[in-house]
């Protein structure tokens, strides 16, 4: 037998392979969350872009030691090596001025718990820790509860005698 | 130079000898229809050079400034009325445009000997450049933005709280103007250190 005709006969091979039909979708329904339905190679189009919320009423935190959420719009704010926006109004003189919540003493500190002059440098980047929020729903539910549920639930639990 | 003065004297004689050729109807009347051609000429060329178009056709404005305002609520929003840059930086009546004009004749000098040519020398330049804009539109009271924002027609009710709060105390009293919190609203700030507030 002629040893050239091997290669077409792979690739006839290789056809009726990929031509026969599997018996499992290609194609699987992607995972809710963000843009539920559909499936993994569908584009299904964009949800609408929500609003910040700008409320400025303070939001509970889920734990003592949370960075509180913002509670208003910080779009087109500048904060960057040259200027800081936030701090015009949340550092310890302008929190005089425009009666907004000052941060925290600890901003003040070095890791070493040393009091510094002005913001420390590693808490200079409010965003790391501090986000605004918009007005969605949560994409993904989930069951947390907090300390103070916890404890109420203790408390309030019949007494095993 | 004596025969420049000979010229200039001669020309001197013209002008203070009354005119045999021409009558007076003729030279008032030549006199009103150049005047309507040379003013209307000057206004239309002020005009051109108050138009966002003759800002960025210096690479200075068009690659520094324009850029960082196209990000901002004045450039694009949801109503579509946007401020270009003369709107904000060259006051409106005739007499302040002017006044403006002469003092930007500074800026065709730093054109013409590259003040501010690369990149790297705008930025060496821009807390200057930035501290003359907040001064000017703090001695004329913000009035470039009073342009377009006019307090007596501001709606409080419609505004957030935190700047229903500002607005109704610092500047209803007259005591802060536009610039004193709204600095950086339309061009990125400079190094803000040792900024009164910042």
């Amino acid at each position: 037998m002629n040893f050239r005709l091997l290669p077409l006969l792979l690739l006839a091979a290789f056809g009726i392979a990929v031509a026969a039909e599997v018996n499992y979708p290609l194609d699987a329904p992607a995972p809710d969350g963000r843009r539920p339905g559909g499936t993994i190679s569908q584009s299904l189009p964009p949800p609408p872009i929500a609003n910040e919320e700008n409320k400025d009423l303070k939001r509970e935190r889920n734990y003592p030691e949370q960075p509180p959420t913002i509670p208003h719009s910080i779009s087109s704010y500048q904060l960057d090596k040259n200027g800081n926006q936030c701090l015009t109004c949340h550092s310890r003189a302008g929190s005089a001025r425009s009666q907004a919540p000052m941060i925290s003493i600890t901003h003040y500190m070095d890791r070493d718990g040393q009091a510094l002059a002005a913001v420390s440098p590693r808490r200079y980047f409010c965003t790391q820790c501090h986000v605004s929020q918009n007005e969605v729903q949560p994409l993904v539910g989930n069951s947390f509860e907090n300390i103070d549920t916890l404890l109420q639930n203790e408390a309030n639990a019949p007494t095993k005698t | 130079m004596k025969s420049l003065l000979a010229l200039l004297k001669d020309y001197w004689g013209i002008l203070r000898r009354p005119s045999v050729h021409y009558s007076l109807g003729f030279l008032t009347l030549g006199g009103f229809i150049a005047g309507i051609i040379f003013w209307g000429g000057f206004n239309t060329a002020l005009e051109v050079t108050n138009t966002e178009q003759f800002c960025i056709s210096c690479h200075e404005m068009r690659d520094n400034v324009y850029v960082e305002l196209k990000d901002t609520i004045h450039y694009s929003n949801r109503s579509g009325v946007r401020a270009t840059c003369p709107d904000c930086h060259v006051p409106h009546q005739w007499s302040d445009k002017i006044a403006r004009k002469m003092q930007a004749s500074k800026e065709v000098w730093g054109k013409i000997f590259g003040t501010i040519n690369t990149r790297d020398k705008f930025l060496a330049h821009r807390r200057t450049l930035a501290e003359h804009e907040w001064a000017r539109l703090k001695a004329n009271d913000s009035l470039e933005c009073r342009n377009c924002h006019n307090f007596e027609f501001m709606d409080f009710t419609r505004q957030a709280q935190r700047a229903r709060q500002m607005h109704s105390t610092a500047l209803a009293s007259g005591e802060a103007t536009c610039i004193d919190c709204h600095k950086g609203i339309a061009h990125k700030l400079p190094d803000m250190s040792g900024v009164p507030g910042w």
